[in-house]
């Protein structure tokens, strides 16, 4: 009793204080980054790191998943027959070498041999019925796993048939084109060849699962740190739900001798501002900044930012009598001023784009980004003029001299500020414009959006897998996400040619040019910004590898040095 | 007594299922499908998982299903924690929650009805003055604010308490501070205004020419029949704290059951949205029952049983 009404005393003091400190204190923040932590600086730092994810992992079930941190996390623990290395590209995992590849009665087969040392993490072998048993388990329509598009993708025989309902080989996983010949081969038979075919191997949903443990715990498996076994650099040693999950260096894993952390914890925080503060404190190595925090940062030593392969546009729905107008869509395309929003509004490492396929996210048969060919998009030599006198030619080709647009976006609060921001823009400079913002929350936004009932909306869109299609064939015509009823019989045979030519080179050449038609030509949508992320990251954190696709981040080769 | 809470558990029950079911069909109204990346799902693959967790059925069947797994004790598994049990998500969050929650409310009372009776037995001084100041600022400032600016003097630039996370007393502290706030200034005003006209009242009057001690007549009279407006304004404020302290439990890394709640509706987690509001009723129901049959026990003229003796 005595010792609570002592706290109480406390707790009145600290308020106290702390209002009066708040009233007192000057703009006094900022200094230096480096209080608190040991400040050891000894050689053998201790091979710790300290983490925090925004959400908690909803599934450890390789065909389950769908989020990127569960990716993330899967991507620590378990493997694949490859995995993404610190340049993006596939290197092998539980695959000993490269794959045999023998042409038979016109389809690829590849066949794998796995690692005599790959291991799950109780000693038992990773065998070819492990990968079998998983690829089933996501593609039957009982378990079915919301990335089994994904064995279609890769050109898997029959991968996307299986999951197709009437065809008639619909839930027939064991005419999947894979199986396992031994304990340690396994055979991938191809219909359609892709360039990404290995890196796809390194997604999630062509993890392996252990056959006889899943079996066993049933619907148990993968949803607790000890219902599931690993075959990753990293084992679960903890997993609170809600709260964070801590890994610990794998010992069964056969390429141990290259992890050198030995612990990392990571702590669900969603308040960017507690992440900070944490950072501030040394109870983290990594945080990720929003926008109002970056002046404050921006020109210290471990600020960075990082540019994603995700794009911002704007859908323009052609149902809109004045959208319909490609002068009308023009005009909208050259108003923006997207060095106002990255810059300003946005100001963390997001850059301007006038063009669809991001910047810095694959390159094709000539060792190019793809984003080399029109680097600064499209209409780049254009800008408010242009946008007006296109503006003024759509009206009167519309006979109308005003015309009034819903601005469909989301409830977020950037979405909001975002939404604002273009109002002003085309209001401004557009005259006879009105933009009417219809804010809603992200779950009704996709009802509207998808029956096309709006006029302009926000979109965004990442990559599923390594490739500008993955980008492109979104809006073929009725496409699933078209939704602005665009059609282009030109755009549409770029695309499908593109999707069946087997020589790279031409196939990059009908890309770029399906890009040229989507955007120069046709002005189909409003491309704004490719999101750049604005982090910190302590500087004794060596070898943390960022991807741009899969899962975000690899742990494997992290290093503490001069802690 | 017995009668009257029996008759009020009958009411409960019935109370408790019209939530039940008045959620249920709301719930089904909410826009979209509760799958986690519904935007890249093709329609086909929806249909197909719908039809797998059985969102297919007309509503009446499910709604049908629902309540006959509700009366058996099944609430389902959340669709964003794949397969996980909501009752085991709810139990391995409610902890937290219920500490902070608890501990605020006892912090914030104490002090609160230490304040107000200060300020009310030293009217217009210094102490009553401070006291209503502290009040202002309780009500008027948010508690995510006051978490804010403690996180950082505290906790950055003075070091004197551990920023965020849920592991011992020490990171209690700065939480339980930020939620009492709103608790010390609603109830120390009470608390005063109840005071000072309890103080004018006769039989004060009467108390002290018997030539009882001051000291008496404030515990014994005063503050007994003060304290009967506060009862009732602790069972909007319990209720407030059950709910109210999820921007807490976000600032301060808190793995408490405010965050389930609000993400739930967010993402359409169905069997999540049922169970922790029906949660969140029965405790609401519970606190009302209790302040009802508390107010018999402080004031016996308040009779609660159509006067039986």
């Amino acid at each position: 009793m005595k010792k609570s009404r002592w706290t109480l005393v406390l707790s009145l003091v600290l308020v106290l204080s702390m209002f009066l400190s708040a009233c007192g204190g000057g703009g006094s923040n900022g200094g230096n980054g480096n209080s608190g932590g040991d400040d050891g600086g000894s050689e053998s730092a201790k091979q710790e790191l300290n983490l925090t994810d925004s959400a908690e992992i909803p599934s450890m079930d390789t065909t389950q998943a769908t989020d990127t941190t569960s990716f993330k996390a899967m991507n620590q623990v378990f493997e694949g027959l490859y995995r993404l290395d610190k340049n993006n590209e596939p290197t092998l995992g539980v695959a000993a070498e490269e794959p045999q590849v023998e042409e038979k009665d016109g389809e690829t087969v590849y066949t794998f041999t796995l690692r005599e040392d790959a291991k799950w993490s109780d000693g038992s072998q990773v065998t070819a019925e492990d990968f079998i048993y998983a690829w089933h388990k996501a593609l039957h329509p009982d378990t079915l796993s919301p990335y089994a598009s994904m064995f279609g993708t890769a050109g898997i025989k029959n991968g996307n048939a299986i999951v197709t309902e009437g065809d008639p080989l619909y839930g027939k996983v064991e005419e999947l084109g894979a199986k396992a010949v031994d304990e340690k081969t396994l055979e991938i038979t191809i219909e359609k060849e892709t360039p990404y075919f290995k890196s796809l191997l390194t997604f999630a949903t062509f993890y392996p699962q252990p056959k006889a443990f899943a079996e066993e715990q049933a619907d148990k498996y993968a949803l607790e740190a000890d219902t599931m076994l690993y075959n990753g650099p990293f084992v679960f040693s903890e997993w609170n739900h809600g709260e964070g999950w801590n890994y610990k260096k794998n010992t069964e894993y056969w390429d141990a001798d290259v992890v050198s952390l030995e612990n990392i914890s990571v702590k669900v925080v969603q308040d960017v501002a507690t992440a900070v503060n944490l950072y501030e404190t040394g109870k983290i190595d990594r945080a990720g900044l929003s926008s109002d925090f970056v002046d404050q940062f921006k020109d210290r030593e471990d600020f960075n930012t990082i540019l994603e392969p995700t794009m911002f546009f704007l859908r323009m729905n052609q149902e809109n009598e004045a959208l319909a107008n490609k002068n009308v869509r023009k005009a909208l395309f050259l108003a923006y001023d997207r060095d106002g929003l990255v810059n300003v509004l946005l100001n963390n490492g997001s850059i301007a784009a006038k063009y669809f396929v991001p910047s810095d996210f694959v390159s094709g048969p000539n060792g190019d980004d793809f984003r080399k060919f029109a680097p600064e998009g499209f209409h780049a030599d254009m800008g408010e003029e242009e946008a007006k006198e296109a503006w003024k030619t759509g009206l009167e080709e519309i006979g109308k001299d005003s015309v009034e647009l819903e601005f469909l976006t989301t409830d977020s609060e950037l979405a909001s500020k975002i939404a604002e921001y273009a109002k002003e823009q085309y209001e401004s400079k557009l005259d006879g414009l009105t933009l009417t913002i219809n804010k809603q929350p992200w779950k009704q936004f996709l009802e509207l959006e998808d029956s096309g009932d709006f006029d302009i909306s926000t979109g965004g869109w990442g990559p599923d897998y390594p490739d500008p299609m993955t980008f492109l064939y979104m809006f073929e015509t009725d496409g699933a996400y078209n939704r602005m009823a665009y059609s282009s019989e030109k755009y549409d045979e770029l695309v499908s040619n593109a999707k069946n030519e087997t020589d790279p080179a031409k196939r990059w050449e009908m890309m770029q040019e399906a890009e040229k038609v989507l955007m120069e030509e046709d002005i189909a949508i409003v491309p704004t910004y490719q999101r750049g992320l604005a982090i910190l990251q302590k500087d004794y954190v060596q070898n943390y590898y960022v991807h741009p696709f899969g899962a975000d981040a690899s742990y494997k080769w992290i290093k503490i040095e001069g802690k | 007594m017995g009668r009257y809470i029996g008759g009020r558990v009958v009411s409960m029950v019935i109370t408790f299922l019209i939530i039940a079911s008045l959620t249920f069909f709301l719930m089904k109204l909410l826009p979209g499908t509760p799958f986690n990346n519904q935007e890249k799902l093709s329609d086909a693959q929806i249909v197909q998982l719908n039809e797998k967790y059985g969102l297919n059925d007309p509503v009446a069947v499910q709604y049908f299903n629902y309540m006959t797994n509700l009366l058996t004790g099944d609430l389902g598994v959340s669709f964003q924690q794949d397969g996980r049990q909501v009752s085991t998500i709810i139990s391995e969050r409610i902890g937290p929650s219920a500490y902070l929650g608890f501990q605020s409310l006892l912090v914030g009372t104490i002090l609160g009805l230490f304040l107000g009776i200060i300020a009310a037995l030293r009217h217009n001084s210094f102490w009553d003055y401070g006291t209503m100041v502290i009040a202002v600022l309780g009500i008027s400032i948010p508690s995510f604010v006051i978490a804010g600016l403690m996180q950082y003097w505290l906790g950055v630039k003075w070091q004197l308490l551990p920023v965020a996370y849920w592991d011992g007393f020490a990171y209690t502290i700065m939480p339980t501070i930020a939620i009492a706030s709103i608790v010390v200034a609603t109830i120390a005003r009470f608390m005063r205004t109840e005071m000072l006209e309890v103080l004018g009242q006769d039989y004060i009057v009467t108390a002290k020419a018997k030539g009882l001690s001051s000291t008496a007549v404030v515990i014994r009279h005063t503050i007994r029949n003060a304290s009967i407006p506060i009862i009732t304004i602790m069972g909007p404020l319990v209720v407030g704290l059950m709910t109210g302290t999820l921007v807490i439990e976000r600032i301060f890394v808190i793995p408490g059951l405010g965050e389930k709640f609000v993400n739930s509706i967010l993402t359409n987690d169905f069997p999540i949205i049922m169970g922790t509001t029906l949660f969140f009723s029965f405790l609401f129901i519970l606190v009302i029952l209790l302040v009802d049959i508390l107010y018999g026990i402080v004031d016996p003229r308040i009779r609660l049983a159509g006067g039986k003796e």
